[in-house]
């Protein structure tokens, strides 16, 4: 057997209840790659040693008395930083939440958490999620485990880098426009975005309420489906999860996939779109048809239009949801003495939002404010109509939709954090995806030829995941 | 092209301070982004009506009754880094 950390969930769990080894020497591995590599990669914001180590004694115990435990009892877990753990530092890697110890739990840690979860840290992000790389942090960037002069994806990169890096053996992210997708294809692990409202956003920092999701990243298809069977469900604290079943989703797995009608959006292989990854997804498409899926193009012509649609929805969304932060009621005060409250509040908010904020939260500003309303934001949110539209047209002939998560490799650290536009375009293929409100499983499709990972992700209609969860598991098999 | 005068407006609409560096770069990178989402105009959309949810839930409804909160008010207060003044957070005056 390898290090304990390197193993997946259902084998840790196998292991821990046949009591072949402890939570506490599972959690031991998991804290020693994490001293050695979180230097160099910067996955964790924040280690809480302490804190894990106490539930993993506890979990022993529990154990050692014989009590049957939940399968993520004692599993070491890692949380996007944007994600509320009482009594736990939790930043939104903005300077203006630098010490911000929230008293409450979000509703998925407190799902965790009755299941024994070793919560073992908070993980990097882009402030308050908004960015694709990782480097819009206060703590600095999330470096890709594959090549450390590259970026981890984003926004949920430090997660991404954090599983791959066998950190931890499972995470959570968060997915407003592919922040949870684009990190695991960059990071080559498997990462689920779910249905809008299928999992609770309740103790998650708001970005665009209208599109936020909550999700994770596993090693493999098995735990990504272990994990959501936990994590998903009704809310009464978070009011847009319908009172919808959760079925187990791990009965899912170990399916074939016979006469499964498979779209590809002609879209998502074309302009843009580098040939090397086209090729790479489609060689995993061809194994689906080999198995007896029917594969067949699927046209999504309203693709091109999603980025600026998004870059008015979105933005219009934080700058309201991010109003909040004024540095009273939670948040750093401002460090020089103010004059009055109007003066408070511009010196709190100038100082304590990085650069990507600011102009997220002016770009919302302008797109709402009088005189452009209906040209910016209105017409966004009809063009978002149109997208979701061409959704359930496609879905009306195919049971799921197949493409590359990212059209372009990891880029370099530096290479486009100044240049905005650049960097949304990395989201092209999957913001449409957001835009529809629809789940999406991203997982590896092999590697490019400088040994890069690529990625795609299976998208399904609205509440489908278990299809999601089918072909990926299906293909991770082909895989060997 | 948005000049100088009209950043340092939504800067003030939207309550941050920017240093006249911020000013010329925000106002440079938001000018190119206004232009790229321009692109909108060229799809149609005569007749068709907003999203502004997906799913398509109306009126989600919960029994009137009293609830403990996660956290006591103690704890919430904690959160501030200003005075706390009984039950409430002290801040600057608001009216001279």
């Amino acid at each position: 057997m390898g290090k304990l950390n390197e193993l997946t969930i259902s084998k840790a769990a196998k292991g821990l209840k046949e009591k072949k080894f402890s939570a506490v020497d599972l959690l031991k591995d998991c804290l020693a790659v994490i001293k050695g590599k979180n230097k160099d990669l910067n996955a964790f914001v924040t280690v809480d040693e302490e804190g894990a180590m106490k539930t993993a004694k506890t979990v022993d115990k529990k154990f050692a008395a014989g009590e049957k435990l939940p399968i993520l009892a004692g599993i070491p877990c890692g949380v996007k930083d944007l994600i509320c753990t009482k009594g736990v530092r939790t930043t939104c890697c903005s300077p203006i939440l630098r010490d911000f110890v929230p008293p409450y739990d979000a509703t998925v840690v407190e799902k965790l958490k009755t299941q024994d979860m070793v919560m073992i840290g908070k993980t990097n992000l882009d402030e308050f999620a908004c960015g694709g790389s990782s480097e819009h942090s206060c703590f600095g960037p999330t470096k890709n485990p594959h090549d450390l002069s590259r970026v981890a994806g984003g926004s949920s990169g430090g997660s991404a880098a954090a599983v791959t890096a066998n950190m931890c053996l499972y995470a959570l992210g968060t997915d407003t426009g592919g922040s949870i997708r684009l990190p695991a294809s960059f990071c080559g692990n498997y990462g689920m975005k779910v249905t809008y409202g299928r999992v609770s956003r309740s103790g998650v920092n708001a970005m665009a309420s209208s599109w936020d999701t909550v999700g994770h990243f596993a090693k493999n298809v098995e735990d990504i489906a272990t994990v959501l069977s936990v994590i998903a469900g009704r809310d009464r604290r978070d009011l847009t999860t319908p009172d919808r079943e959760v079925p187990d989703y791990s009965e899912f797995l170990g399916q074939d996939v016979k006469g499964l009608k498979i779209g590809l959006p002609k879209q998502y292989f074309g302009e843009g779109v580098q040939k090397e990854i086209a090729t790479a997804v489609m060689e995993k498409v061809a194994i689906l048809e080999k198995a007896g899926a029917e594969v067949m193009e699927v046209d999504l012509p309203s693709t091109k239009y999603a980025v600026a649609a998004y870059y008015i929805c979105v933005p219009a969304e934080l700058s309201a949801n991010l109003e909040r932060f004024d540095g009273i009621r939670y948040g750093k005060k401002p460090a020089k003495e103010p004059k009055d409250l109007i003066d408070f509040y511009f010196e709190a908010r100038g100082t304590g939002f990085g650069d990507e904020i600011k102009r997220r939260i002016m770009i919302g500003t302008y797109v709402l404010s009088a005189g452009y309303y209906d040209a910016y934001y209105k017409k966004a949110q009809r063009v978002r109509t149109v997208i979701v539209n061409e959704f359930v047209e496609a879905f009306k002939k195919v049971d799921v939709m197949i493409g590359p998560v990212s059209p372009i490799p990891p880029f370099k650290v530096g290479e486009l954090v100044d240049d905005p536009l650049a960097m949304y375009l990395a989201d092209a293929l999957t913001i449409p995806v957001s835009a529809a409100g629809v789940p999406a499983l991203a997982c590896p499709a092999g590697a490019d030829a400088a040994g890069l990972p690529i990625g795609l992700q299976i998208i399904a209609p609205q509440f489908e995941e278990g299809r999601c969860i089918r072909v990926g598991d299906f293909l991770e098999r082909g895989q060997g | 092209m948005l000049n100088d005068d009209q950043v340092k407006h939504v800067a003030k609409l939207a309550r941050i301070k920017l240093t006249d560096e911020e000013v010329k770069r925000f106002g440079k990178q938001l000018s190119g982004v206004l232009e790229y989402i321009d692109i909108l105009s060229e799809v149609d959309t005569k007749n068709v009506s907003e999203t502004s949810q997906v799913t398509g839930l109306t009126n989600v409804m919960e029994k009137d009754e009293v609830r403990k909160g996660q956290s006591t008010r103690e704890e919430l207060l904690a959160c501030s880094e200003l005075p706390v003044d009984g039950k409430q957070v002290r801040v600057l005056k608001t009216i001279k």
